[in-house]
């Protein structure tokens, strides 16, 4: 029995609502840091509507604004969100019932917030309506993102010197990795990835977070093999049975 | 060495190939698993571990190093970040999560900047 679609939209509208705390700082630093490098409020737009994946938008305008050559400012965005990779095989089993069209919009919306809220309400829901539990995370993440662009991009980006507020972004991620941590092998995986990846901060194209990712799933599943396979939902999931 | 941005074609022309490359990105393994009908059980076990390495990935370099350089020692962000995870284990609330780290962190800048 799956949930209705509008139960399911306004669960996952409820779930997007406290990360907006982090959207709004962010979205705003994107349109006014554009403005900043000399493009135009409809760059700053077009590169939120059509990339829409913000620590890669503010690494090509920085390197619009030093007049790097295209083809950098193409490979750096592409290798910056290369992680959506992990994300796009992770969330499939979830979306692969679904027709065409809908996962070819759910593609475009595929950001690092819809894909950890998603995952982890699917597998400790398995009945969720996911298409519109995912629609409804998502659908206030992009409004407020193009919305706070274009304030950002009009008005700059005036926040307070005492209030830190991009601390807000990984303070969401945080929270949604906590939780991701069910056990031994999990706990691995974030130890390695989180490791590798803080050693890696200097290394060019934000490789770092791409190597830490990988490794971290390897010492997920060496984890696994040597120490047995984390109790995933001990309430309700026996756990691996279809493996 | 030119500085500014290119003209506004060439921005363009990059925003559009960014963007379709991201796209591909993004779509590649929803639709990829389709063609093999299925995603294989071996990988889909594997894939159980993207959530906590992407996510540590991303958190713990901006607590460790949020300057571009390792900081333990009187590091706040570390410090607040600590004290988040503590409420995150506790309430699984995000809002709770973010509120607490934020009020952490200025509260501890607070008392650095007064000692």
């Amino acid at each position: 029995m799956t949930e209705s679609a509008r139960d399911a939209f306004l669960a996952g509208v409820r779930a997007a609502l406290p990360i907006i705390v982090g959207i709004v700082p962010f979205g705003l630093v994107a349109g006014a840091a554009a403005i900043n490098a000399g493009l135009t409020l409809v760059d700053a737009v077009g590169l939120s509507v059509f990339v829409f994946a913000g620590a890669s938008q503010l690494a090509a305008i920085d390197l619009f604004s030093q007049g790097a050559p295209l083809a950098l400012v193409v490979v750096t965005v592409l290798v910056v969100n290369l992680r959506m990779m992990m994300y796009s095989a992770s969330i499939a089993p979830d979306l692969l019932e679904e027709p065409r069209r809908w996962r070819a919009l759910e593609a475009y919306l595929l950001v690092d917030q819809v894909y950890a809220l998603s995952v982890t309400r699917f597998e400790r829901q398995p009945e969720t309506n996911k298409r519109w539990y995912y629609i409804g995370v998502v659908a206030p993440l992009w409004l407020t993102w193009q919305v706070c662009t274009v304030a950002g991009a009009v008005a700059g980006a005036r926040v307070p010197a005492w209030l830190p507020l991009d601390f807000a972004v990984p303070l969401t991620f945080l929270a949604l990795l906590v939780p991701a941590i069910e056990g031994r092998a999990t706990g691995a995986a974030a130890l390695v990835g989180g490791g590798v990846a803080t050693l890696g901060v200097g290394l060019p194209l934000e490789a770092g977070l791409m190597i830490g990712a990988l490794t971290g799933v390897l010492a997920g599943i060496l984890a696994e093999r040597t120490l047995g396979p984390d109790a995933a939902g001990a309430d309700d999931d026996p756990g691996g049975g279809h493996a | 060495m030119s500085t500014g941005p290119p003209p506004g074609q060439q921005v363009w022309l990059v925003i559009l190939v960014a963007g379709l490359g991201t796209y591909l990105i993004r779509a590649s393994f929803l639709f990829l698993f389709e063609q093999i009908g299925g995603v294989p059980p071996r990988l889909e076990r594997a894939l159980r571990y993207v959530p906590a390495a992407v996510l540590a990935a991303l958190v713990v370099p901006a607590l460790l190093a949020a300057d571009g350089s390792l900081t333990v020692v009187g590091n706040d962000r570390l410090l607040a970040g600590a004290l988040a995870a503590l409420v995150a284990w506790r309430t699984e609330s995000i809002f709770a999560t973010i509120v607490v780290g934020m009020v952490a962190l200025v509260a501890l800048g607070q008392v650095g900047a007064m000692v």
